[in-house]
């Protein structure tokens, strides 16, 4: 019994799996006094579809379309891994050309892929005008995919050792054209939300997680860089010609939510920064490296990991020498990043626990595989 | 009193109507009236599935090799033929071909040597049934009849 009248009892509620701002299925239990979250406990498997074990049943080539379905919206970045993957078993390399090309492809993935972040953050946060802008963008990174390869989201871009499919006519210019207009468009972000009081009071301070407990959760991606630790394996170890490109890591220091907003807003500017240097010089030549028709990489195993829009992806092959990888195990950033949330929100409000889903930015897609 | 005058003439309000009616302008319309008028998808789209005759005579110009079938992550295409004893080689029978599993990568379009099977521009798959979304070789090589609006 309370003590007195007005004292409270805990309250468990289920935040979740229909809840709009969890970006999907997840289920976040939370263990409330009033409104201050007192504790935190994810469900996450609503989305398995056992795609690791799917791997097992199939060729490596065959395998590459499912790749796409695990981080939806950033397909052509989980096509890279999984290919570059693959290569580094086969000891092959993709020719320079293919490899511009992926640079330019995955880069203007990861600016889709973060204006759908702005866009559905900030309607989570209430400011609904951004999404129809982000879309907007978005509309056009999709149709140089589509032009590309036929696919505007589960693109299935790249196979392993190349390029299926050579660029189409035009394509270069209308990269050219879409980095000419893209700044301006992201000064018309910014001009809505990084000097509005609104945003800043909800999200200053909010779910801050700070350098050491990010390396502690193994937290990667703009959410680390946001707390100021200077991380981006494009650089630390760079994979399909990242070296050639002049470009910076954005960083912040207090490691909140409004700073990993700014983190990612500047990180679409420095992709646009890689593109135009890359669409400068594609040079020419075959697009297929020197790969068989039958995919059978010798016995052994690789791990190669990317810089995602998301954080860190990894991808670990273990080949038996026959035509089917033995084991695939993904090491998604999302999963690994929603494991801070518990850290990020204990103490907070309702209100901070959709503001902290929307900046980790998760694709439940790929939490539950 | 700059601002007393901004204030009387309502300067902030026309400067925002500026900016909506800037956005009037037709070039930044990105609304499609669409049964009406259809989206323009890319040439390289993947949409349904066609299995190609040869335009001179009509006949297939699918060689039975299976190819299609092996290269499938689903395993959704169904191959059957028969030996032609006259010309020793493989005559197409039938071509199941199930769209409810498709996941529309392509890899049977890259497999295929003779450009018989081929994924187009064809997006409107919808069937009122499941079996609807089965294709037989007939359905295959006549291709999706959508419904036609005018409006």
């Amino acid at each position: 019994m309370p003590d007195t009248f007005l004292d409270s009892t805990e309250l468990i509620l289920n935040m979740g799996p229909q809840h709009p701002s969890t970006h999907g299925v997840l289920r976040v239990i939370l263990k409330l006094d009033g409104e201050k979250i007192l504790g935190t406990d994810c469900v996450i498997g609503y989305l398995h579809r056992g795609v690791e074990k799917i791997a097992e049943n199939r060729t490596y080539t065959q395998f590459n379309p499912y790749v796409d379905r695990m981080d939806y919206v950033a397909a052509v970045s989980n096509g890279l891994g999984y290919c570059l993957a693959v290569e580094k078993l086969l000891n092959v390399q993709a020719p320079p050309r293919a490899q511009v090309v992926r640079v330019i492809l995955t880069e203007l993935n990861r600016i889709a892929s973060h204006l759908l972040w702005l866009g559905t953050h900030a309607l989570d946060i209430g400011a609904i005008t951004p999404v129809f802008y982000c879309f907007r963008e978005r509309e056009e990174a999709l149709k140089i995919f589509e032009q590309y390869c036929g696919a505007r989201l589960t693109t299935h871009a790249f196979r392993i050792g190349g390029l299926q499919y050579e660029t189409y006519e035009g394509f270069e210019r209308d990269v050219k054209e879409f980095c000419e207009m893209f700044p301006p468009k992201v000064d018309e972000y910014e001009e809505l939300l990084t000097n509005n009081r609104i945003w800043a009071g909800r999200l200053k301070g909010v779910g801050i997680l700070n350098g050491d407990d990010c390396k502690e959760y193994g937290v990667t991606g703009p959410v680390l860089r946001a707390a100021g630790v200077k991380w981006d394996l494009r650089k630390a170890q760079p994979y399909s010609g990242y070296e050639q490109y002049d470009f910076e890591i954005p960083t912040r220091e207090n490691g909140d939510t409004y700073d990993r907003y700014i983190v990612r807003m500047q990180e679409m500017r420095q992709s646009v920064r890689i593109m135009e240097q890359a669409v400068e010089g594609i040079p020419a030549g075959p697009i297929m490296g020197k790969v068989g028709k039958v995919i059978k990489p010798p016995v052994g195993e690789a791990y190669v990991s990317i810089e995602a829009p998301k954080g860190e992806l990894g991808y670990y092959v273990v080949s038996d020498g026959s035509t089917q990888p033995y084991r695939v195990r993904v090491r998604p950033p999302s999963y690994i990043n929603l494991q801070a949330l518990d850290k990020m929100v204990r103490g907070a409000l309702i209100a901070d626990v959709v503001a902290v889903i929307g900046t980790l930015d998760i694709v439940l897609g790929e939490v539950d595989r | 009193m700059i601002g007393l005058l901004k204030k009387i003439f309502l300067v902030d309000l026309f400067q925002g109507l500026f900016v909506t009616f800037r956005n009037q302008n037709p070039k930044y319309i990105y609304t499609e009236q669409y049964p009406a008028e259809r989206p323009k998808v890319a040439e390289r789209y993947r949409g349904a599935p066609r299995l190609n005759n040869n335009p001179e005579n009509g006949e297939t110009l699918c060689i039975s090799c299976n190819l299609c079938a092996l290269a499938c992550p689903e395993n959704l295409i169904v191959v059957t033929s028969e030996r032609n004893e006259q010309t020793k080689r493989k005559d197409l029978t039938d071509f199941t071909y199930d769209l409810s599993r498709c996941m529309f990568c392509g890899l049977c379009e890259d497999a295929c040597p003779v450009d018989a099977l081929e994924l187009t521009q064809d997006f409107e798959l919808a069937s009122y049934t499941r079996d609807g979304m089965i294709w037989d070789r007939q359905m295959l090589e006549e291709g999706p009849k959508p419904t036609q609006y005018k409006c």
